[in-house]
């Protein structure tokens, strides 16, 4: 029983706290250990991924528990991408906090991140329900500080608001537990996944309910339609870092749908098969036409990009909702791409509102900012991305999920949700680009010959700070470029997930592995 | 006791959930914490209603018991939503003092742009 598999939940949690006591006065001292553990929890991520790639599903029973009675920590290839994908974002987001400054806005930033770390990690490798409720309150409780990070009116309204909207979820969530709980007598997943199969349909109304409010409470997580209102406010008025880190909340709501709607109620239980689908399907068309209207109609170039993050989430849900290895696959490459897609447009806003006095109205009134080419090229290729044009990853994630999607019921609703948001997007995009970057030197109060502004245009961004974008955009174009060994490792992943029975019997150690 | 338990879990998520629609504040808090007592009780009923049972198997004979694991479970979930709603106590303590307003929601006027600017969507 390797011991890694725990690493990168117990690693952020020792460190918060002596972040938090020890080095609350000294914010270098503090950015040097937070940027180490997030290199560290890196390195753990690579080695799990590593671990988990040849097919082996390991588990670590905490407190050397047999499963179905102690807590387990499962490994698979879905979970340990999941953590590199959370490493990898953590230490692209610390490290533009740190260099931005954001870190100093305001107390505790660095030892709430690493608990928020600690939360989501926990959350991907957990393979007990009842467990990962208890990190999605980490990783809440520590994301509702790092919300309100910096404080100031609209963003303590906004907190205020994304703090109940999710304690609402987790009494919901709780509530769905008690009643699986009721039922089945468990609440170990792999035990569940045994369970619920053998329930007779006639009997299955209520694991049929837990099934669904399990459901809206991961689609609340996941800003799915009709639960989706909260996301543009909190992230629009969030930090900047923050937000490019809640690119990975969104996707622990994807992933669960992923894990619990698979795994235990998936194909093969009569009880609940395709229960979830027949809801996520339309669900997911709607959030992602909300999505496209919201990036075309939105005024600020915060609430335009949380919009376009609700369209991605809704072209990775209509992936998901198929229920199909095939589409799962597609589904996975395109969460990749959309989380650092997001992450790389909340960074980009950043510098550029920094330029701006910190206003993000998209207005001609105001003067372009003062790295106006680099900044217009970064927002470009980042828009580029999350837009889904080629060459970067964008393109080939929504090719994928079309091509997934050619079932006869759902390839009319699909297809033109995909191609209409993204022309949408795409003309939302152009729009904002071209009032932030082009217009404003016709209409800047005192435009000099350069289309320098006067008043507003603050210090030049460094490079260290440009350079977490850059960082950002690379992966973006990396995932394009290295498309095909990634499918392939992805592909295999939803194999895994879908081989319920290897599931079950390594966690239940009835097929000897361990 | 069933029908005590039931009705109790019902009337308190009801209440909260009226609470929790208010879109104020002070009501929001106690119909979030009305909702954790109802999800509560309900996560003890997960287990089968007894009384004067231990929640522990007994070796001396057929002696009958509660299940332990519900509540297990409602103390974590007690311990968690004590602290949420402390969180949620200085969370909406301090956006009542930034913005002299305890409404929930986040209305059109204060998410609205700046007076006047000529951005290109609504140039007509």
């Amino acid at each position: 029983m390797s011991h890694w598999i725990i690493a990168p939940v117990i690693l952020p949690a020792l460190l918060a706290p002596v972040i938090g006591f020890v080095m609350r006065h000294d914010i270098r001292l503090a950015r040097v250990f937070s940027l180490a553990g997030a290199l560290a929890v890196l390195a753990i991520a690579l080695g799990l991924v590593v671990q988990a790639a040849g097919g082996e599903t390991s588990v670590y029973r905490l407190g050397d528990w047999p499963a179905p009675f102690g807590i387990v920590l499962v490994l698979d290839r879905l979970s340990a991408l999941m953590v590199l994908l959370t490493a990898v974002l953590a230490l692209i987001v610390l490290a533009h906090a740190s260099a931005t400054g954001w870190d100093a806005r305001g107390r505790h930033f660095h030892a709430l991140f690493q608990f928020q770390l600690m939360g989501i990690c926990g959350a991907f490798l957990t393979g007990d329900v009842f467990n990962l409720f208890v990190f999605f309150e980490i990783l809440l409780i520590a994301s509702y500080g790092l919300m309100i990070h910096g404080g100031g009116r609209d963003r303590m309204r906004a907190g205020l608001q994304y703090v109940v909207i999710n304690l609402a979820g987790s009494t919901l969530f709780l509530f769905a537990l008690g009643v699986l709980y009721a039922t089945t007598g468990t609440l170990n997943m792999a035990d569940l996944a045994q369970e619920v199969p053998q329930i007779p349909l006639e009997e299955a109304a209520l694991v049929r309910l837990a099934t669904m409010l399990l459901l809206v409470v991961f689609a609340v997580k996941a800003a799915l339609f009709p639960v989706q209102f909260w996301l543009p406010g909190a992230y629009s008025n969030a930090p900047a870092p923050v937000a490019a880190l809640f690119a990975i909340m969104t996707k622990v709501g994807a992933y669960s749908i992923i894990r619990i709607h698979t795994t235990v109620f998936g194909p093969g239980a009569e009880a609940t098969e395709g229960l979830a689908g027949d809801w996520l399907f339309p669900a997911a068309v709607i959030t992602l036409a909300i999505g496209a209207a919201g990036v075309l109609g939105a005024r600020r170039l915060g609430p335009l990009i949380a919009f376009s993050v609700l369209g991605s989430m809704g072209t990775l849900m209509l992936a998901v909702s198929a229920f199909a290895p095939a589409a799962l696959t597609a589904g996975l490459y395109y969460l990749v791409h959309s989380t650092f897609a997001a992450a790389a447009l909340f960074l980009v806003a950043d510098l550029v509102m920094a330029q701006r006095g910190g206003n993000d109205t998209l207005t001609t009134t105001l003067p372009a900012s003062a790295q106006n080419g680099l900044l217009a090229a970064l927002f470009f290729a980042a828009a580029v991305a999350m837009a889904g044009m080629p060459p970067l990853s964008g393109f080939l994630g929504k090719l994928l999920v079309m091509d997934a999607l050619r079932a006869p019921g759902v390839i009319g609703w699909a297809w033109a949700a995909i191609l209409a948001g993204s022309l949408v997007t795409i003309v939302g995009f152009a729009r904002a680009g071209s009032v932030l970057f082009w217009k404003s030197t016709a209409k800047a109060p005192a435009p000099d010959p350069e289309g320098r502004g006067t008043a507003a245009a603050t210090g030049a961004a460094g490079p260290m700070q440009v350079a977490p974008v850059l960082v950002t955009v690379g992966i973006l174009g990396a995932l394009a470029i290295f498309a095909g060994p990634l499918a392939g490792y992805l592909e295999a992943t939803s194999g895994q997930i879908f081989d319920r029975a290897g599931y079950i019997g390594v966690v239940l150690g009835t097929s000897g592995g361990s | 006791m069933e029908m005590i338990v039931a009705s109790a879990v019902g009337v308190l998520t009801a209440a909260g959930v009226y609470l929790v629609m208010r879109l104020r504040a002070f009501p929001v808090i106690l119909g979030l914490a009305l909702l954790s007592y109802a999800v509560n009780v309900f996560l003890f009923s997960a287990g089968k209603l007894t009384t004067d049972m231990p929640p522990i198997l007994s070796p001396y004979g057929e002696a009958s018991y509660t299940d332990p694991l519900p509540q297990a479970l409602v103390l974590t979930a007690i311990v968690i939503s004590f602290g949420m709603t402390a969180v949620l106590v200085m969370v909406a303590l301090g956006s009542f003092l930034e913005s002299d307003s305890d409404r929930i929601n986040l209305g059109r006027s204060e998410n609205a742009p700046m007076p006047d600017d000529d951005g290109e969507g609504d140039a007509t």
